[in-house]
């Protein structure tokens, strides 16, 4: 286990300083940061005066680690289009905003598919089945973006139920984490409907039911504590698109997290808060996947010791 | 010798047309007309077949409703606010989904397909190099990293294909490995390196074709994938640049105007959803036709 562990522990770590080398690269690619941040006016010298400050005279590799030290320390400059304001405080503090919806998104969509797969699983080739398979097709399908718009259309324009956008209660996040979600209910969905079909399949479930136990404990209690570590392993790849859909759901909502940050940043060109806004989302997501691969070779020996 | 169960040559060759023929009636029909109305024909022919130019409106004809919602025939599914028919639009926008795909798929196909197979017969360091690579693409958040190229080098056709191949190497990297792991344990491998074969010859003549149904499966899974990649990079203003019909740019420019104009966004969203909804069936059935263990893809 411990092997097991140090092994994946390492294996994050060359993630993150991969992605340092990439959001490194990409500032490179974006020209002087220079020319954006000196006022029009300001002369040769003065530009003279910052490149040797920041240190972009030196060779590309010595910048590099320049940049690695200073992010290791969470420093990744100043934001250049909020004056004033470092990258990473802007990030930190759109942080919340974000890790709200998406954690939202993700146990109401845990509510649903969970559910769902299992009536699916119990009552196969019935009309709850091909409901079941109807919603997954659906979210598979829609682009969230434009589900999200037309949520807004019917749900807040016509029916006036909900806001149309911004942050506040409960009820201006139903929306975007519907939009958000469904793509992950369809998947998480069929996942559990497979993986319960199996387990129903198995001996100690026809033992639970020959010793008597009511059918619903069968169901729900003997058969879905099995069944439930295939959709676990799924998680990880949720805190995934649960950020790369932030960018576009945070866009439509008018949600201020760090996606919406994010977009603002790139159309503002303002590149360390691009980067830090990468860099975080990439060390949530590798830390995220490290926790759930640790949980699962807790709970399922045989990956320890493959 | 006069086995009656034994097909004759000829009865075998007629039995597997016939087994092509059955697989052809057996294509889920629905899903194949929505893609070749929705998707081929326009993007093949949207010159000759769409009404009006989708790249200039008649300012006068701007935001005119859908036909059977007080508008008229000439403009189908109404106008935006240039005068630009949206049907037209949706049709030329084809050709974008169409090409995008394509060339994406193709390139990250290929280059994917070409790593696995390394990865998968050589193992050693080459195997370790390349899947810590497919690793760290896929702990990347491709829209970011979409975004953030797309602002450094400017959005164009150019950059929609990178971040697609981006996306797709890897996963194809993975599976061609996870294929090519089984096969290059099988009796005849052994056989060829044993008859002097070269690693090339062995590689392409004896493991890539047994490889193919899997590669030709997730292409057609990801078709419906690689469309919504490109609609959400477009809606964002980081795909492919305006003024080109592409339908995420559609649904950006109706978005503002969803109160008062919805079918500017609607019609081309609906477009997508169609087109995913019957290329992921179209997969489906492909999978389970070619290759069932990819079942829990």
């Amino acid at each position: 286990m411990q092997r097991y562990l140090l092994r994946r522990v390492f294996q994050s770590l060359l993630a993150m300083l991969a992605i340092s080398v990439i959001a490194f690269a990409l500032s490179q690619l974006s020209g002087s940061p220079v020319d954006s941040m000196l006022p029009q006016d300001a002369g040769p010298e003065e530009a003279e005066r910052l490149t040797k400050l920041w240190g972009l005279d030196r060779p590309v590799h010595e910048q590099y680690f320049i940049f690695l030290g200073n992010a290791l320390q969470g420093n990744l400059g100043q934001s250049i289009k909020w004056q004033g304001q470092s990258a990473m405080g802007l990030v930190l503090e759109r942080l919340p905003a974000t890790l709200q919806l998406g954690g939202f998104a993700i146990i109401v969509s845990t509510l649903i598919a969970v559910p769902v797969g299992v009536i699916a699983a119990v009552y196969k080739n019935t009309p709850f089945d091909a409901f079941g398979k109807i919603i997954a097709l659906l979210g598979q399908a829609m682009p969230n973006f434009w589900l999200g718009i037309v949520l807004i259309w019917i749900f807040a324009v016509h029916l006036k139920w909900l806001p149309t956008s911004g942050r506040g209660g409960l009820s201006h996040m139903i929306l975007p984490a519907i939009a958000m979600g469904w793509f992950q209910v369809a998947a998480l969905m069929r996942l559990t409907r497979s993986a319960m079909l199996e387990v129903l399949d198995s001996e100690y479930v026809k033992l639970a039911r020959i010793k008597g136990v009511p059918e619903w404990r069968v169901v729900w209690v003997h058969a879905l504590r099995n069944a439930a570590i295939v959709p676990l392993t799924y998680f990880g790849l949720i805190a995934g698109s649960i950020f790369t859909g932030s960018v576009v759901i945070e866009t439509v909502f008018a949600w201020p997290g760090t996606g919406l940050l994010a977009i603002d940043a790139i159309r503002g060109r303002d590149f360390p808060v691009v980067q830090a806004v990468v860099l975080t989302f990439a060390g949530v997501f590798i830390l995220v996947n490290l926790l759930v691969d640790t949980l699962y070779a807790y709970l399922d020996p045989r990956i320890r010791y493959k | 010798m006069t086995d009656t169960t034994q097909p004759t040559p000829e009865q075998a060759v007629s039995r597997s047309k016939l087994g092509v023929v059955a697989q052809l009636r057996s294509l889920p029909m629905v899903p194949v007309f929505i893609l070749v109305f929705i998707l081929i024909v326009p993007a093949l022919a949207a010159d000759w077949i769409a009404p009006h130019n989708p790249i200039t409106g008649r300012i006068p004809d701007r935001l005119q409703p859908p036909v059977f919602f007080g508008g008229t025939w000439e403009y189908p599914l109404g106008t935006d606010r240039l005068g630009r028919d949206i049907l037209s639009r949706i049709m030329h926008g084809a050709k974008v989904s169409l090409s995008v795909s394509i060339v994406g798929i193709i390139f990250g196909g290929v280059l994917g397909t070409i790593l696995g197979l390394i990865a998968g017969y050589f193992r050693g360091w080459a195997d370790a190099i390349i899947m810590r690579l497919v690793d760290i693409t896929m702990a990347l958040p491709s829209i970011l990293l979409a975004l953030v190229l797309a602002v450094s080098v400017g959005p164009s056709f150019q950059t929609v294909i990178a971040v697609v191949v981006f996306v797709l190497w890897a996963l194809y990297a993975r599976q061609v490995r996870g294929e090519v792991l089984s096969i290059r344990e099988r009796d005849f491998v052994a056989r060829a390196r044993v008859s002097g074969a070269s690693h090339l010859r062995i590689i392409f003549r004896h493991i890539l074709p047994n490889a193919a149904n899997t590669i030709v499966v997730l292409a057609t899974l990801q078709v419906g994938s690689v469309i919504l990649l490109e609609a959400g990079l477009s809606f964002l203003g980081v795909g492919i640049p305006k003024p080109t019909p592409a339908w995420g740019l559609m649904v950006a420019d109706g978005r503002q105007l969803i109160v008062s104009a919805w079918w500017i966004a609607f019609f081309p969203g609906l477009a997508i959803t169609l087109t995913v909804l019957a290329l992921n069936l179209l997969g489906d059935w492909m999978r389970d036709r070619l290759d069932p263990k990819m079942k829990g893809l």
